[in-house]
């Protein structure tokens, strides 16, 4: 009944779904795991960066391929920008209080930014066509697979290898990683830990922003999708164990197959299925696939 | 007399509305290795916490070199040339013995002699573990990886505090051979301890706490000849070990 193909195309569908989430979720878990916010408008970050995207590809010329990814960095790179502004301005002052004012502050982050994006760009689907160089498609096993999902599914380990160098193999990624463990006595050795908490920030917005621009071509640009995807994040490093790296691209791999074949099953409600895969998975480990017990 | 390296004014600290220093003053002279002494919850602690700017203090002064830094930031005090050794040591768990110490020379970013193969060879023991990871350490060897990682940024001066607590003897003798090399070395050391063994071993001179002031200020020497006075303040501090 199943084709072999049919199935493979659901896995590659799958696994492009997995790698836009990984990069929310990647920046979501990082700025978690060193920061110790859930940034409710790391979502807000991806529709702004979408906008933006949508927008610079506008200003240039569609037409040529350079525009387009002049166009995602350029968004991605603006996002973290208003990324780095607002923990400075906006969330520092908030780091001393309880975190509920932090998660309020995020909250209302998501409605401003919301708003924003409606002003400035309105309420109407906007789309943004593939580059020209990647606009054809390949068949592989039997499935049609577009060349620009290709390098989304490239992309993905990419980044998340790039970020586990930089964490790991830098100096300013042990000092990250310092500051996650214990920023006080980070602070008492001499580094700057606020300066780190704002780079930290930025460079998590930088990758929302990138995965709002790089989604651009595949999904309409649109007021709603700020919620759809921080609702999604949120279940991903649920799923993989909050604030960790591997867990955020584990735990997107795991969604995106089980929404590609959950469609199988309940056609109406693969959301559904990603739920309950989030509930079981809760249930034998609460703190999810990669993550530890929280210590403090 | 030369202006000492760090003065302590009178300063008054407390936790949120706990008060916890009632108007402590000493004095640490360059070179020297200057003790607090006292029982548990007198205020050795708070008053390093104090002098680094992780617990403020309220009133009074803190002059380092000449300018006052009561109000700066810890990591500003720590680039100006403090070095925080917390009782508790606080090593960064998940990462290895090499990344706590790369770590704390990449965090106050001062120059000066210190380098990784510095530290390994005052404490031979972490050569061994410099890929272990900084959790895995016993008490002893996590204890010569904060005073490591602290020498790391290169500091003039060294808060060192209750570094004896919890050892087995034979560790303490050890690291106080180190620490006397510290000090022979010339580093300023301002130490905290609750027993007279390591304090007399290295301090040229003694503060007293009680109940967070300052009960008896005098010479090392003093305690160390006089063994009334001793007993005197053996009720202040705890007993010899
Ligand atoms: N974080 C804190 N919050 C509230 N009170 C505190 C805190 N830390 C210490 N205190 C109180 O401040 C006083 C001084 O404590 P401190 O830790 O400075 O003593 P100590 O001399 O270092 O003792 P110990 O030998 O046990 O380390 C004590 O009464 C203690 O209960
Ligand atoms: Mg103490």
């Amino acid at each position: 009944m199943l084709e072999p193909s049919f199935l493979f195309g659901q896995f590659v569908g799958g696994l492009s779904i997995a790698m836009f989430l990984f990069l929310i979720a990647s920046g979501l878990a990082l700025i978690f795991g060193v920061l110790r916010i859930l940034n409710f408008a790391h979502g807000s970050f991806y529709m702004i960066g979408a906008y933006l995207a949508w927008q610079i590809v506008h200003i240039l010329d569609a037409k040529t391929g350079g525009a387009f990814w002049l166009a995602v960095f350029g968004a991605a790179t603006a996002v973290a920008i208003l990324g780095a502004l607002i923990e400075r301005f906006l969330l520092r002052p908030l780091y001393g209080r309880e975190e509920l004012y932090q998660l309020l502050f995020t909250y209302a982050l998501v409605l401003v930014l919301a708003d924003a994006a409606k002003i400035i760009w309105g309420t109407q689907q906007l789309s943004v066509s593939r580059p020209p160089s990647l606009a054809g498609a390949s068949t592989i096993f039997g499935a049609v697979v577009p060349h620009y999902n290709l390098v989304i599914m490239a992309l993905g380990p990419m980044v998340a290898a790039l970020v586990w160098f930089i964490l790991h193999r830098t100096h300013i990624g042990r000092m990250v990683r310092a500051a996650a463990l214990d920023r006080e006595m980070l602070g008492a050795l001499g580094a700057d830990v606020g300066r780190l908490y704002t780079l930290m920030f930025a460079f998590g917005s930088f990758l929302a922003g990138l995965a709002g621009a790089l989604v651009t071509p595949i999904k309409t640009v649109n007021p709603g999708m700020d919620v759809e995807i921080i609702v999604e994040a949120f279940i991903v490093i649920v799923i993989g164990g909050l604030g960790s790296l591997w867990g955020a691209f584990f735990g997107a791999l795991i969604y995106g197959q089980f929404l590609s074949f959950g469609i199988l099953i309940f056609p109406r409600f693969s959301i559904f299925s990603v739920f309950a895969l989030m509930a079981i998975i809760l249930v034998i480990r609460p703190w999810g696939l990669f993550g530890k017990p929280l210590s403090r | 007399m030369t202006a000492p390296l760090l003065d302590v004014r009178d300063i008054h600290t407390a936790y949120g509305r706990s008060r916890a220093l009632f108007g402590v003053s000493l004095a640490v002279p360059k070179g020297a290795c200057v003790c607090l002494l006292g029982r548990n919850g007198v205020g050795k602690t708070t008053t390093m916490r104090s002098i680094m700017g992780l617990t403020p203090a309220s009133s009074g002064q803190i002059i380092w070199k000449g300018q006052d830094i009561t109000h700066r930031r810890p990591f500003e005090i720590a680039r100006a040339g403090i070095g925080f050794v917390p009782e508790d040591r606080r090593i960064f768990a998940d990462l290895s013995v090499l990344e706590n110490l790369e770590v704390g020379g990449r965090a106050a970013a001062r120059p000066g002699p210190w380098s990784v193969e510095a530290v390994f060879d005052l404490f031979p023991k972490l050569r061994e573990l410099s890929g272990r990871r900084g959790g895995y350490l016993s008490g002893g060897e996590q204890q010569m990886l904060t005073i490591g990682r602290t020498l790391m940024g290169n500091p003039e001066l060294l808060l060192l505090d209750e570094p004896s607590e919890g050892l087995a003897p034979l560790v303490v003798e050890a690291l106080l051979e180190q620490v006397g090399r510290l000090k022979s070395q010339g580093l300023t050391i301002l130490l905290a301890e609750q027993g007279l063994h390591f304090s007399l071993a290295l301090a040229d001179h003694v503060y007293v706490l009680q109940k967070g002031a300052v009960r008896y200020s005098g010479p090392s020497s003093a305690l160390r000849d006089d063994p009334k006075l001793r007993d005197d303040l053996l009720a202040l501090a705890a007993p010899v070990d």
